[in-house]
């Protein structure tokens, strides 16, 4: 019963959906067949450019060494696909540890900047503190900073520090993230004040109020926040590149180019690399894509 | 962390208001709990260790001759910024991140610009269209990198070997000095493009369906309505993805260093490549940090005066 109550659902959710979209079609475009012909094939075809790069790199990396340099080009190689480039990366180690130092730097870096950002933020929006103006306005003008200017004192920083080759380097600096500070700042904003004013009638602390009223109604911002930031975070390069040499330490962004000098110019072996660098982020947006679409949508003022 | 576990825990056991009156103990532990200052520690202590700190000290570096492995560090004066004014590299590489910048934005917002409005039209196929746009923005420089590389190489690459099909000559893509530049500003316009179409995608679909209906009702047409209807909608985001943009291109690093490393010559070498240069190959943390300083100060009069004309336009 509830199965089946399910699918209807979700059917009756897909043909609403439809109608939805072909009534925007309508609304946009008119209801004529040739501004919809030209549409969709400008669709087709910027699409079709935008995904062969990786489509020919995907393909190449199935090719033997020659295969992959040899002329005419072809799309299928002479002496057909191979697993052989993945076979050699994998039996070399170190993607693998790459991608373990990877996966932890942005689950660490995700979870501290949140830790660190969404109080500060609920403090900005809900208490009264001397210079707390003076707080948002340091806040807002910290986004302007580009973090990539500051890697000659951050690493002088982290060499007093004693810090240089340690996750810890990589992490710390990347915990500054203001514009997060500031999105959630305005998503507090905008709870109403009824809410907590009923919790204070009642008693609740600040901290009550914040960890059982305002962080439940803010899970779509958190988890938006903390896409955002897992994305930067595993994408990361300049900051992981200046501060690891040890290449027990790389992340995969880092690590990959470093092995490819050794390869000389394989560029099938090069390009199996570069498709398992890519393969987590592929998977995690054909998982997410609405949520990361929206994450991008609210979050995106930083940019590369 | 263990003081406001003990706060959260307390109120949930009996009803809120307490019957029996706190002790001394307990409404002194809810006042230190309840302080903002417990909220605001942590980020407090962060920004000051990692944004502030480096921020003073980086200024106090540029004021000094100190090197990379901590030698030096005798105060010079302002010797590093009149350096750094005379010094025909910075011209050079400030000239070619404006290039880079100025090739960039362009495309990045029309095409944007141009992907949005086309997906927004409701045909089918919309996850594919997302993902074929959005997608290479999640790659890392690594990937990018590498498959562009392999596109532009110059014996046996795709692009080349598509341009001696139609019977034209090969291009040293990455190796010219009149060409590296451009295929730099292609890899970015498609690793980055996404970015800015979802940032349109998502300001499309907030304009209100009764603009399309009245149009509709006056009979324009697909091209009226994109040219009197979606585009002036879409102004107030066109100003926010500049800005986004122009400062994003100001700060480009990552693939060109991995493309060309700045070269051929120093056709592609950016401002911050010669910053990286000078710190981390040079040694000369001191100059880097007075040329990392005059750099901070043309992003910031550039997102000035960026602010200052979308206020006023506003206003």
């Amino acid at each position: 019963m509830a199965t089946q109550n399910v699918l209807a659902d979700r059917r009756a959710t897909r043909a609403a959906q439809a109608r939805d979209r072909a009534r925007q079609r309508d609304l946009v475009l008119g209801g004529g067949r040739g501004p919809r012909i030209a549409a969709l094939t400008a669709l087709v075809v910027l699409a079709a450019l935008w995904l062969a790069p990786m489509l020919w790199g995907l393909a190449t990396s199935f090719k033997s060494e020659g295969d992959a340099v040899s002329l005419p080009l072809t799309l299928f190689p002479e002496s057909g696909f191979t697993l052989e480039q993945y076979r050699n990366l994998f039996a070399a180690g170190n993607v693998q540890m790459w991608m373990f130092n990877s996966l932890l730097i942005a689950v660490l870096v995700t979870l501290f900047t949140l830790v660190v950002a969404a109080p500060a933020a609920f403090a900005m929006s809900r208490m009264e503190f001397r210079g707390r103006a003076a707080l948002m306005v340091l806040t807002v003008a910290a986004i302007v900073v580009p973090p990539q200017l500051l890697i000659v004192p951050l690493f002088q920083q982290m060499v007093t520090l004693d810090l240089v080759d340690t996750y810890t380097a990589v992490i710390l600096p990347q915990l500054v993230a203001p514009i997060i500070v500031f999105v959630l700042k305005r998503f507090f904003d905008a709870v109403p004040r009824e809410l907590d004013e009923a919790a204070r009638m009642d008693g609740a602390s600040y901290w009550r109020l914040f960890t059982s009223v305002i962080l439940p109604l803010s899970r779509p911002i958190l988890a938006a926040a903390a896409i955002f930031v897992f994305i930067s975070a595993w994408n990361n390069y300049l900051w992981p590149f200046i501060i690891t040499t040890d290449p027990a330490l790389m992340t995969l962004p880092v690590g990959i180019p470093n092995i490819l000098d050794s390869y000389g110019t394989f560029y099938a072996s090069q390009l199996a690399a570069s498709m398992v660098a890519a393969a987590p982020m592929v998977i995690v947006f054909m998982l997410f894509q609405r949520q990361i679409v929206s994450s991008v949508a609210t979050t995106g003022i930083t940019g590369k | 962390m263990s003081a406001p576990t003990d706060a959260t825990a307390r109120p949930r056991s009996g009803a809120a208001p307490t019957t029996t009156p706190p002790g001394v103990g307990t409404r002194l532990r809810r006042r230190t709990v309840d302080s903002p200052l417990v909220f605001l520690l942590p980020f407090l202590l962060v920004y000051a260790l990692f944004l502030g700190w480096p921020l003073l000290s980086g200024l106090w570096m540029s004021f000094t001759d100190i090197a990379l492995n901590g030698a030096g560090g005798a105060f010079v004066g302002a010797d590093n910024y009149t350096e750094a004014l005379g010094d025909p590299m910075v011209w050079r590489t400030l000239g070619n991140t404006f290039l880079f910048t100025l090739m960039t934005t362009v495309p990045l917002v029309v095409v944007a610009l141009t992907m949005a409005v086309l997906v927004h039209t409701g045909l089918p196929g919309q996850w594919m269209w997302r993902l074929s746009f959005f997608l290479p923005f999640l790659l890392p420089v690594a990937t990018v990198a590498l498959v562009w590389d392999f596109l532009y190489v110059e014996d046996f690459g795709l692009f080349n070997s598509a341009l001696g099909f139609l019977g034209m000559e090969g291009l040293g893509w990455l190796t010219d000095e009149g060409v590296a530049m451009w295929s730099v500003a292609l890899t970015t316009l498609w690793w980055t493009v996404g970015f800015n179409f979802l940032l349109y995608l998502a300001a499309l679909q907030s304009i209100p369906d009764h603009l399309y209906e009245a149009a509709a009702l006056d009979g324009a047409g697909a091209w009226a309505r994109l040219w009197y209807v979606t585009l002036p909608q879409l102004r107030g985001t066109t100003v926010v993805v500049l800005l986004l943009q122009v400062l994003a291109s100001m700060k480009v690093f990552d693939q060109i260093y991995l493309l060309t490393a700045g070269g051929p010559g120093d056709s592609t070498r950016s401002l911050l490549l010669y910053i990286y240069d000078v710190g981390f190959t040079g040694y000369r943390f001191g100059y880097g940090a007075a040329v990392s300083y005059l750099f901070l100060a043309i992003v910031l009069v550039i997102a000035g005066l960026q602010l200052w004309i979308s206020a006023r336009r506003k206003g």
